[in-house]
């Protein structure tokens, strides 16, 4: 006898979409701490420096996430001799991900602000960390929230990914129900109006952030 | 750590590995032309068509682009066959790539049809161009420039994101590592030299795409 989606299903969807959230959030906030070290490294004056994060940034912006999650998954494996969960793998490699793609939006924005600011608090004989605390970052900040939440949406979809390596998540979820409904004109549409629940918000919010910015900025734009 | 990499399997395979890289292109090259007459539809339906069209070809870009690319795979190779659209691994996973691209591709073009100043327009007007050597000789050109290098990065992304299909079985470079790996036990190298082949390949598209971008539009320019 074949169950057919119902409320408990929907249910079972939802309390996945906690997994996704919180995968999100892990590779968001340690993700946020490599991107800030990898933006900060970018817009120093040494050429090592420069040079390695560039490297790493290359390196996960032009290689699939999926490959990622296998290298980390079987790397680890690798590593420890055995066959590991799959959790530490995907935490790694989204938050390595996300590091590359939030160290590269927020070295943007610290470069957006203008040479003056950084020369007008060094002839304020401010130290080089105290440039960047008190002048530096608290305005490159305001310019970095509208493209940091629209890369939180592509992180929360990317998420997705992680259910072909056996991960359950809302993705894995979906797939784990339609094996036992046979109802995948059902369920993958639901599953997909979650995502669009979770991430369309996020994109409305980034869109008005933005408009506010450029309106203060005096850039008039078309929209 | 007591493992023993062996490249010299991946080696022995280097054939089925090109092909493999080969088919990546292949399917992502012609999702894109495909993707690109749809986002040109799409964009221009959407500047000149009346409110229902404005409306459905917005909700199509919202929904896109607020979703997994694998949930949307899903959908159209699980999900439709219900309604009596049958198509096979390949034919579902270029079409979701298609109607991936169509979203994003319309969102770009949109925003380069609007940097043309109408001033520009204007003025091509009144010196007595129609309305087709006005787009010919003053849009169409300006607009490109604008576009060109969010094309060009929307392919690669496109491109990484193919790996995806591998998930429905379509047959592309990761599709044909899984196979190559799983008869051979040697994963972490496997995925290794693919996540390699596809860094590759998108330095390689970059770099063909900066050509391109000098030789046509900066040509004769100083800037």
């Amino acid at each position: 006898m074949n169950r057919s989606f119902g409320l408990s299903e929907f249910i079972y969807l939802l309390a996945a979409l906690r997994w996704t959230l919180l995968l999100s959030l892990i590779a968001f906030v340690g993700g946020g701490l490599v991107g800030f070290v990898i933006a900060i490294l970018r817009t120093t004056n040494s050429r090592v420096l420069r040079l390695l994060t560039v490297g790493y940034i290359q390196l996960f912006q032009g290689t699939p996430v999926l490959m990622q999650l296998f290298l980390f998954y079987y790397g680890l494996a690798v590593l420890y001799n055995m066959q590991v969960d799959a959790w530490p793998a995907v935490a790694l490699a989204f938050t390595l991900y996300a590091g590359a793609f939030l160290g590269e939006i927020w070295r943007g924005s610290i470069q957006a602000i203008p040479r003056t600011q950084w020369e007008a608090s060094a002839c304020l004989s401010l130290s080089y960390i105290q440039q960047l605390r008190f002048v530096i970052l608290p305005q490159a900040m305001r310019l970095s929230i509208p493209p940091t939440v629209g890369f939180l949406v592509q992180l929360v979809k990317g998420t997705s990914i992680a259910a072909i390596i056996g991960f359950v998540e809302l993705t894995r979820a979906g797939q784990l129900i339609v094996n036992v409904t046979f109802q995948p004109m059902i369920v993958y549409p639901i599953v997909a109006a979650l995502y669009f629940a979770v991430c369309w918000p996020l994109s409305l919010f980034s869109r008005t952030l933005e408009r506010r910015i450029d309106a203060d900025l005096g850039i008039k734009r078309h929209l | 750590m007591h493992y023993a990499f062996h490249f010299n399997v991946v080696w022995d395979h280097w054939r089925e590995l090109a092909e493999g890289a080969w088919l990546t292109i292949e399917l992502s090259s012609l999702a894109m032309v495909i993707g690109l007459a749809l986002a040109t539809v799409c964009a221009y339906a959407k500047a000149t068509g009346p409110a229902a069209v404005r409306w459905t070809i917005a909700a199509y870009v919202e929904v896109i682009r607020n979703t997994p690319f694998l949930v949307q795979i899903f959908i159209i190779y699980f999900s439709l066959p219900a309604l009596g659209i049958s198509v096979d691994a390949n034919a579902a996973a270029l079409a979701a790539m298609v109607v991936n691209f169509g979203a994003y591709g319309t969102e770009i073009l949109r925003s380069g049809i609007e940097s043309v100043a109408h001033g520009q327009i204007d003025a091509a007007r009144a010196l007595g161009l129609t309305r087709l050597q006005t787009f010919r000789h003053v849009v169409l050109f300006p607009a490109l420039k604008t576009v060109f290098p969010a094309l060009a990065s929307q392919f690669i992304l496109l491109m990484l994101a193919s790996s995806v299909v591998s998930a429905i079985s379509a047959v592309e470079l990761t599709a044909v590592t899984n196979s190559l790996q799983s008869t051979t036990f040697r994963p972490f190298e496997f995925y290794f030299v693919a996540t390699g082949l596809y860094l590759a390949m998108a330095l390689g598209f970059r770099a063909i795409f900066g050509a391109i971008y000098w030789s046509v539009f900066m040509h004769g320019q100083r800037s």
